[in-house]
């Protein structure tokens, strides 16, 4: 079996893994790190969002074998500076968003990776933006989701 | 645990019972630290009773007197367990409390609790929540909006028992007359400014017998804690990632299983071809057939979903093969309870709906993890419902009942899904079988195909008029059977309702104790028909509510129009309480009612009473083609709720972020109910798969403008929030899209019988291959 070496949360790693398994199961199964969600493996739900070179994606549509030892993977465990939190952590305490937790990993990956592309395209962080975030929460907290993302977007 | 009854202590004097205030019966347990406890039921000694004195299922309107929640609570009375507050030397204060949080707070609303009557901060508390305790009998479910109804006074008995405790001990020890000390923070202070942290009293307050002792808890205006807004205590472990739900525990050796299933909803395996060559397939630790498939065990996940892909399988036919949701409703209809005025005898206005299933998937799939060797079985997951569980597990395992230890984990969201333990069973049988511990989780298609569903159901109306006045108004929901074979929290109740028959009188007993209706309208019945067709139901955030809740609301909106009346000043006149007309004037001022709206768009109002609390929407919504036919990659746009006004009286609140967080919610679940997410039956199994199927609300359908009032309320205990939001957001959302299209809807939700926006996964495998291509939706 392949031993591959992972960036991930800006620790090298290595692990044993076929080349077809899915980055989400090396990461949650194989590595232990289970911030990132399985809500449906088809790329629809987004609760396994993390960062692959500081941009959005889905480990749960990525083959491992995709992943190059260059490419820097962060999960929501890696969002913080150490015990500072991101902006948009603190936003989503401020503004007590989760009610269950388990999509929010995947809602603060997306909501960061969103903001970032909006500074980029010098678009505003505003509904529009907001509403192309796909991400599930099936506990339906979206309105905080979008007082949220406007409040970390400006401390960012 | 051991039941002491000893004499109650002679009532003691002073400031903390003065005359009048209710005394309630607490526990000193012995122990080196101070251990108080109370019955998990109500335990008030003397003073003004109660008014839940109401005989069920007698009065016209058994919710306004006797409702669920008062039959949850009742239910706990026979029994005389305890359940604990311990002092420790580090300050803290832990308590494990006997219920299952999914996510609705009640972890912290129960810190808040403990810390107002103790005079802490909240993070001073530490809740946990208890295994299963089947002494508790009736007293560990999670459901019904019960828990802060049901916990709330018997946890601030034991709270202020431990803090009459420490207030002695510190007395004697700062030689200080008690009724001059206070508490703060966790350290009591004297009026000199000399303080003893709580800590050092653990151990001098401690009892060395176990007592009942009589007590007087803290009058409502003397609150700091209770109402004040509280964020959630585990939030930051949210943000981080900590938070561990039971898919993320290290259990070792629990590795991940996954089970194959049948096409048909509820098939079974007949026989499969080549269990060799997929226990050979990389990862693959083992493979075995169980009742409700075959499972393959596996290094990670996607090991076992390639196992479960490539199996080949007989099955035998599900238990509603070939039926579809044109032969279900045809049932349904065929069992719709007779009306008895008859039509066209007098003037009538009638309306006759249809509600398609619905899937109460949580994000958190179905999972749990069983470790079961010889015939010891010990078992994680999350469970509202625990007792049950672990009966029904010790019968399948075919071990003693106390040989099988549940653990209850925090789940990922569970709308009444939980309060059955499906995967907890199945994880139990299949370890068994492997003779390894297993970390079982559903698949999302296994949890929206085989999950369980809420039941389609009709409602039927028909409402007498004259010029100025309702003379009857007559209702008839008809169900498919909705499973409360999960009983009140114990084994007992469940077998009970397991026995023939046993589940319709529950199901109306919860019927009769949760649909009041909130109007005047002269002779009002509303009966309930179950027909039982073998699907897999609980309830969705709410049993009944929202689908009774929309028909009487769509009909009370045309008996306005019959009348040549306001829908709101309508309501108004005809509403059945001062409480009711508080909630509507709140959502009609605050979200201008009547306002001018364009064509295309309109307004639409909806009211509820049930759990204690009374609660009125007021929802805009726009249909004009640009906005229904705006175009989203994969998902559903259609008609737009833009703003939504609700006002909730939820009686005592006390955490009133988290009351706002559970309305939010219910609110989205409404806008998904009326307007985009069903299941749909075909031939013998449902069609949807995944969330690219089943369209709950999205970010592109929650409304953008949002106004959660919570009216000032002078009832002293705290009504049920869990399911409080769902059922006048869905009535209002009905009758704005009735008044902006100009066209009663008959069924819901109202795209069910559009064509299909997706192409449907195939049945054989019955797990979607995970894409390959994910690198190419970076963002």
């Amino acid at each position: 079996m392949p031993t591959r070496t992972l960036h991930l949360n800006g620790e090298k790693v290595t692990v044993e893994a076929e080349d077809d398994v899915r980055l989400l199961w090396v990461i949650r199964d194989l590595l232990g790190v289970t911030g990132p969600k399985y809500g449906c493996g088809i790329n629809v739900c987004k609760a396994c969002t993390s960062h692959i070179n500081g941009k959005a994606f889905n480990p749960c549509s990525v083959p491992v074998s995709d992943i190059s030892e260059d490419d820097e993977i962060t999960t929501i465990e890696g969002l913080a500076d150490g015990d500072t939190l991101h902006p948009m952590q603190q936003a989503w305490i401020d503004n007590d968003v989760a009610q269950c937790g388990f999509c929010q990993p995947g809602q603060i990956m997306a909501a960061v990776a969103k903001v970032r592309q909006c500074r980029k395209e010098g678009r505003d962080v505003d509904d529009a933006a907001i509403e192309e975030i796909r991400n599930i929460c099936r506990c339906g907290t979206y309105n905080r989701i979008r007082e949220a993302i406007k409040a970390g977007s400006e401390n960012m | 645990m051991a039941q002491h009854r000893v004499a109650p202590a002679p009532p003691r004097e002073g400031l903390r019972a003065p005359v009048g205030r209710r005394k309630f019966l607490g526990y000193l347990i012995a122990a080196p630290t101070l251990v108080v406890a109370a019955e998990l039921t109500r335990q008030e000694v003397f003073g003004t009773s109660s008014a839940t004195a109401a005989p069920i299922l007698s009065a016209p309107q058994p919710p306004e007197a006797y409702d669920l929640l008062d039959l949850l609570r009742d239910s706990m009375r026979p029994t005389a367990n305890l359940i604990r507050i311990e002092v420790n030397k580090d300050g803290t204060v832990s308590f494990a409390l006997p219920r299952s949080d999914n996510g609705q707070g009640i972890i912290t609303s129960t810190q808040m609790i403990i810390a107002e009557e103790m005079g802490l901060d909240v993070d001073q508390v530490h809740v946990t929540l208890a295994d299963a305790r089947p002494e508790l009998l009736f007293n560990q479910i999670t459901g019904g909006s019960s828990t802060t109804f049901t916990t709330y006074t018997p946890i601030r008995v034991a709270a202020a028992l431990a803090q009459m405790r420490l207030l002695d001990a510190a007395a004697q020890l700062m030689q200080q007359d008690v009724r001059t000390l206070t508490a703060r923070k966790g350290l009591i202070l004297d009026p000199l400014g000399n303080s003893l942290p709580i800590g050092d009293l653990a151990g001098p307050a401690a009892s060395s017998v176990t007592e009942q002792v009589e007590v007087a808890l803290k009058p409502r205006e003397d609150f700091t804690v209770i109402g004040k807004p509280q964020g959630k205590t585990d939030a930051r472990d949210m943000v981080t990632g900590r938070k561990c739900f039971v898919n993320d525990l290290q259990i070792p050796d629990a590795l991940p299983t996954v089970i194959c299933r049948a096409p048909d909803l509820n098939g079974t395996p007949d026989d499969v071809d080549n269990l060799d060559e997929v226990r050979n397939m990389p990862g693959v630790t083992d493979v075995e057939i169980v009742s409700t498939g075959v499972a393959v065990r596996a290094k990670t996940f996607g090991q076992a979903i390639d196992g479960v892909r490539a199996l080949e399988v007989a099955w035998n036919r599900g238990t509603v093969a070939g039926e579809d949701d044109a032969s279900i409703l045809k049932k349904l209809k065929a069992a719709e309870l007779p009306l008895v005025v008859p039509a066209g005898a007098v003037d009538t206005v009638e309306g006759s709906f249809t509600f398609y299933f619905k899937s109460n998937s949580s994000l958190e799939p179905n999972t749990a993890i069983a470790d079961v060797r010889g015939n010891r079985a010990e078992i994680w997951g999350p469970m509202k419902n625990p007792v049950t569980a672990q009966n029904a597990i010790a019968k399948k395992l075919g071990i003693p009942q106390s040989n099988v230890t549940v653990h209850v984990i925090q789940g990922g969201g569970s709308f009444g899904r939980k309060l059955f333990f499906d995967a907890a069973l199945e994880a139990a049988e299949v370890s068994q079988k492997m003779g390894k511990p297993v970390k079982l989780m559903w698949t999302r298609a296994d949890d929206s195909r085989q999950g369980r569903v809420h039941p389609m159901a009709t409602s039927r109306v028909r409402a007498t008029v004259t010029e100025d006045s309702v003379l009857s108004f007559e209702q008839r929901h008809t169900s498919v059977s909705t499973d409360f074979t999960h009983g009140l929290g114990d084994a007992i109740t469940a077998a009970g309702a397991k026995a023939p028959g046993g589940n319709l009188t529950f199901a109306e007993s919860i019927f009769e104790l949760t649909q009041a209706s909130p109007y005047n309208y002269g002779v009002s019945t509303r009966l309930l028909n179950e027909v039982d067709m073998r699907f897999n139901t609980s309830s969705m955030r709410n049993v009944y509510s929202p689908d009774v809740t929309t028909a009487r609301e769509v009909v009370t909106d045309q008996l306005a129009n019959r009348m040549g009346r306001d829908p709101y000043e309508f309501r108004r006149e005809f509403a059945r309480s001062d409480r009711i007309r508080g909630v509507l004037d709140a959502v009609a001022k605050e979200g201008r009612w009547g306002r001018s709206m364009k064509k295309g768009t309109a307004q639409g109002l909806g009211i509820h009473h049930e759990y204690k609390g009374v609660t009125a929407a007021l929802v805009e919504i726009d249909c004009r083609p640009e906005t229904v036919n705006r175009p989203i990659r994969e998902g559903v746009t259609g008609p737009r709720v833009t703003k939504v006004t609700f006002a909730i009286d939820a009686g005592l609140v006390i955490n009133p972020k988290g009351l706002e967080a559970q309305m939010m919610g219910g609110i989205n679940d409404a806008i998904a109910l009326i307007l985009t997410s069903s299941l749909h039956l075909t031939d013998g199994h449902f069609v949807e798969a995944s969330w690219d199927n089943y369209f709950y609300t999205r970010q592109w359908n929650t409304p953008p403008e949002l106004n959660i009032i919570i009216v000032e309320s002078d009832h002293d205990e705290p009504g049920g929030a869990g399911e409080a939001g769902v059922a006048a957001t869905a009535g209002a959302i009905a009758n704005a899209y009735a008044r902006a299209v100009g066209k009663v809807p008959t069924y819901f939700p109202i795209n069910h019988l559009d064509p299909f926006p997706f192409e449907p996964k195939p049945l054989v495998p019955p797990i979607p291959e995970s894409p390959v291509d994910g690198l190419r939706y970076t963002y």
